[in-house]
């Protein structure tokens, strides 16, 4: 039985873990609401950006000539994986459901005897490959000092993702993040970067009046960089969401298992409390009635 | 009064401006274009440079922006810019880019003296 005072000391440990999860899970909403917001300006963007492929993509035929970032090598040996996570824990499954799925389509690629290469934005879904498959890790991109996602920090990786590939490194580019659905369910996706998956079937026949200045191939080799800079964004922005919805959802299961636990400590402080007032008074009369 | 333009102004972050317009200048890669109402449907890619709005038919510029390239799409009903960076030219800080700008000469970075040249001659302009 834990003495009295081990059970008040353990109540206010609980009730101040309480506070804290309380706490993170208010910032985390209002943050949530922020990142939404952020997402929610973006859309614009990215929807041209789509219908704009779209439409080049029905006047392009994919040939040897074409952009490399859309024909790919005509290899598929070499995967890097573009694992996006966030750079702080205690969100719940946030992390490891995008971890798992990474090591999943990983495991798929090396028994088909693919190479696999790793790069990771954000530290929190590195450790667990550290471990296991440190030589195929090839870079970390370190967000820590991001405190809001912009298109220029996306640049920056998607820019990095075309340098290595074009120096050869690999063939084929996925991209981890998680989608955000709402504040309770955030799915993580994968996602085919380069080559390009172009959506299938504009509507040719609305733009076969459209002019093209320079032309075609030239405007389609100068918008796949962006194209992919665009998708990196938007992942980065569905993630920074996802996380935050996560962590909300987390820390409010937390609170609540706190005000459990806070109960049934307080049950059995009391108990032991009338159980030693009762042995007392038990002491006192048998006392007494021996006189 | 004619019709007017549905003019649309997008960066990756937010929408920086939608408006009914009367003509936009937009830098081309080959050239300068104007765009009015009824523009045959074109895609242009563009070089760092000023767009021009003219919100009144025949009136002046009333408002430009710094485009650090981007694309620039017409269709039946209007225009739309997607810009990776767009700057109001009136909030260009001249002494800033000038300073950039001997950095850049210093460093050779064409790309970034090319850049920078063009926004010294958008806010001269």
């Amino acid at each position: 039985m834990p003495s009295l005072k081990s059970l008040k000391m353990r109540i206010t440990s609980v009730k101040s873990t309480q506070k804290i999860t309380k706490a993170m899970k208010m910032v985390a909403a209002a943050k949530l609401r922020r990142a939404q917001e952020a997402a929610e300006a973006a859309r614009p963007y990215s929807v041209r950006m789509a219908a704009v492929m779209a439409s080049l993509a029905s006047r392009v035929t994919v040939g040897p000539e074409s952009p490399r970032l859309l024909a790919g090598t005509g290899k598929d040996q070499v995967h890097l994986l573009v694992v996006c996570s966030s750079e702080r824990g205690l969100a719940g499954g946030f992390n490891s459901n995008i971890a798992k799925l990474a090591r999943r389509t990983m495991d798929e690629l090396l028994a088909q005897g693919k190479t696999v290469k790793l790069l990771f934005v954000g530290k929190k879904a590195r450790a667990p490959f550290a471990r296991t498959h440190k030589d195929l890790i090839v870079g970390t991109v370190d967000m820590t000092h991001i405190k809001n996602v912009g298109f220029a920090d996306a640049k920056s990786v998607a820019d990095e993702v075309v340098a290595r590939f074009e120096a050869g490194e690999f063939d084929v580019a996925h991209l981890f993040f998680s989608t955000f659905k709402s504040a309770l369910t955030q799915e993580p996706t994968r996602l085919q970067i380069i080559p390009a998956a172009l959506p299938a079937g504009g509507a040719a026949g609305a733009d076969a009046s459209v002019e093209y200045e320079p032309d075609e191939e030239s405007i389609l080799a100068d918008l796949l960089p962006k194209n992919l800079a665009v998708q990196v964004f938007r992942a980065l922005l569905e993630n920074a969401a996802s996380e935050q919805g996560s962590r909300m959802t987390a820390m409010d299961s937390a609170t609540r298992n706190a005000g459990d636990m806070i109960n049934k400590l307080s049950i059995t402080y009391n108990r032991t409390r009338q159980a030693a007032i009762t042995k007392e008074l038990i002491e006192i009369i048998s006392g007494a009635e021996a006189l | 009064m004619a019709e007017l333009l549905d003019f649309e102004l997008v960066s990756p972050e937010r929408r920086l401006a939608k408006a009914k317009v009367a003509m936009v200048v937009v830098p081309g890669v080959e050239g300068d274009f104007g765009v009015l109402p009824g523009h045959a449907p074109m895609m242009s890619t563009i070089r760092p440079g000023a767009i021009a709005i003219h919100e009144a038919d025949g009136g002046p510029a009333t408002q430009r922006f710094f485009i650090d390239g981007g694309f620039a799409e017409v269709t039946e009903t209007g225009l739309t810019i997607l810009a990776e960076k767009a700057t109001p030219v009136a909030e260009i800080d001249v002494a800033a880019v000038a300073t950039q700008l001997a950095a850049a000469r210093q460093a050779g970075d064409d790309a970034a003296i090319a850049r920078l040249e063009a926004m010294q001659a958008a806010v001269t302009n």
